[in-house]
């Protein structure tokens, strides 16, 4: 089966991000850049899917900005095979990115999409779940177990109270959280030999997609400052300071 | 025009998320009738004690066996369908909330706003965006304001006085796209995590599941939930459900107790809106003092046990 995995170029977890003086968004200029985290997790295991024999071909695909096609060639490293680029300089909302995603799913006609669960910087946790409700596809969000079989996907979902297992009709969307699995690092030979894997390159217009914006984006601003309190000597003194100073035993 | 709210139960009961986003409705409805969804099997009584939240005008009470589990594969149409009658619809940004509002949010055509902490307008949100170090506020020209909403930044409803009206839903068809196999639930007679007035925390520093006992005497002591860090769970000490954080739970209870968690940026973002943070760590320069109001730099299996002896 063909594995389609939709992935982000976001700032890199590490960077500590800053909020643009004028309130227009975060910096991004000379920021570290990397893929997002739980995309990565996706990649490896459509990666692993393809070692299993279950996966005929993986296929990277990003939509944003022309410098994406660095995180896609990442994703090559990893094993994916080829991939594809829709480049756009406008931001693009999760629902635009699932009509995007649906346009590419009809023209490669993948049996399951494996997404991260949310992008570290937007923190929407949308774009699984809607590419799902745009292709009447079923959905596994949030997955930590993956087992394909018999033409369906049995998944473990990571919920509120614990775990959920549903076995999923395929062509299915899946979202990945952190314990499915640990992503590999991309060896050097493999470094090399991505930069020969065809990206191929797509805008909206080519996808006929409208990815005008349907929200505003009125100020971006830095959340309230938590100050440092106070350093305590010993338990006592944290006992007593929480009885009678902050009253919260 | 009225809002809907979605009710989080598990068929039994209705959970006090439910509470948290009809304050979040009242926020946006003014004038207008807030009505509350429950949509399960078997749930009569938890359509009851959505009724008797005041400031409820009407239940609407879907049940039926397709939405037995909530599978979004069936509830999100219902959503997208009843949805097209209101100006907003909320659900708290539970795992249930994060998994089903999306779905219907696409069917409807609609841009979702996630995990809403504040409302500046009945069309302007306040977001945490980049795991909570930059707060956007977005203004939606969408027709239906599909939304989530962070339940720790608005205070629960009350949940006796009112006495709405139940009225019965049509359930739609069976997508027969997913199968409910099973759950494996975490069971615990300690409070909810995210509802807890007191939350203590294990992290790496734990070493071992077995350490967890510790903090679950306190906790027992204290009438408080346990916690956990991404790197406590991803070392097997303790179950998913645990983990307090941007991609986990977000947790603001009066008192959060952090043992043995450096306290990364991830990990912040679930639980720096806490009234009172304490935090035991031995290594002075760990990230979590900076946000800690009581900080002691101490071997945790020194000070834990010396905690629970203190704590009588």
């Amino acid at each position: 089966m063909k594995v389609l995995v939709p992935i982000k170029r976001v700032i890199d977890a590490n960077v500590k991000v800053r909020v643009k003086a004028d309130k227009s968004g975060v910096e991004l200029t000379n920021v570290k850049m990397a893929m997002n985290p739980f995309c990565e997790i996706a990649v490896e295991q459509a990666v692993r899917l393809k070692e299993a024999g279950t996966a005929s071909e993986v296929i990277a695909v990003s939509a944003g900005v022309a410098q994406s096609q660095e995180t896609l060639r990442t994703a090559l490293a990893m094993g994916a095979d080829r991939g594809i680029l829709i480049q756009s300089d406008a931001a693009l909302e999760p629902l635009a990115v699932a009509k995007l995603l649906k346009a590419v799913v009809e023209r490669e006609s993948p049996e399951l999409v494996i997404l991260g669960k949310q992008a570290i910087d937007g923190d929407n946790n949308q774009t699984g779940q809607m590419l799902a409700a745009l292709l009447g596809w079923a959905q596994g969000a949030f997955i930590s177990k993956l087992e394909l079989a018999d033409g369906a996907a049995k998944v473990t979902r990571e919920v509120d109270g614990g775990l959920e297992n549903l076995s999923l009709k395929l062509p299915a969307v899946v979202t990945v959280d952190l314990r499915l699995n640990e992503p590999r690092y991309a060896s050097l030979p493999n470094i090399m030999k991505a930069k020969k894997k065809p990206i191929e390159q797509l805008t909206p217009e080519d996808l006929e997609v409208d990815v005008a914006p349907r929200l505003e984006v009125l100020e971006v601003v830095e959340p309230p400052a938590r100050k440092a309190g106070v350093k305590v000597e010993s338990v006592a003194d944290l006992v007593e300071k929480l009885k009678n100073e902050a009253k919260v035993i | 025009m009225s809002v809907l709210v979605i009710g989080e139960h598990d068929n039994a009961e209705l959970k006090p998320a439910t509470l948290h986003t009809v304050t979040a409705a009242k926020e946006v409805a003014g004038a207008e009738e807030i009505h509350v969804l429950v949509a399960g099997q078997g749930c009569a009584a938890v359509a009851d004690a959505a009724a008797a939240i005041p400031g409820v005008a009407k239940v609407l009470l879907a049940d039926a066996p397709v939405y037995e589990h909530r599978l979004a594969e069936n509830l999100g149409p219902l959503i997208a369908e009843l949805a097209k009658g209101y100006s907003h619809v909320l659900a708290p940004a539970t795992t249930s909330g994060k998994n089903v509002m999306p779905r219907a949010a696409a069917l409807l055509d609609v841009q979702q706003i996630s995990d809403i902490s504040g409302i500046a307008a009945p069309d302007t949100f306040v977001r945490p965006i980049y795991a909570g170090n930059a707060m956007a506020t977005v203004k939606s020209g969408d027709p239906v304001k599909v939304i989530t909403v962070r339940t720790t930044a608005f205070d629960p409803a009350p949940a006796e006085g009112g006495s709405a009206a139940v009225e019965s839903v049509a359930a739609g068809a069976d997508a027969a796209l997913a199968t409910y196999l099973g759950a494996e639930l975490t069971k615990s007679e300690r409070p909810e995590l995210t509802s807890a007035r007191i939350v203590i925390s294990g992290g790496r520093g734990m070493q071992n599941g077995e350490n967890f006992a510790m903090l679950e005497r306190i906790a027992d002591k204290l009438g408080a939930a346990v916690g956990a860090s991404r790197a406590a769970v991803d070392a097997g000490f303790v179950p998913n459900d645990y983990q307090v954080g941007q991609t986990g739970k977000v947790v603001a209870p009066d008192l959060y107790i952090a043992i043995g968690i450096s306290g990364a940026i991830q990990h912040l973002a679930g639980m720096k809106d806490s009234k009172v943070i304490v935090a035991i760590n031995k290594d002075e320069d760990a990230p979590i003092f900076q946000v800690a109001d009581y900080g002691l730099v101490a071997d945790l299996f020194k000070a834990v046990p010396e905690l629970e002896q203190e704590l009588g």
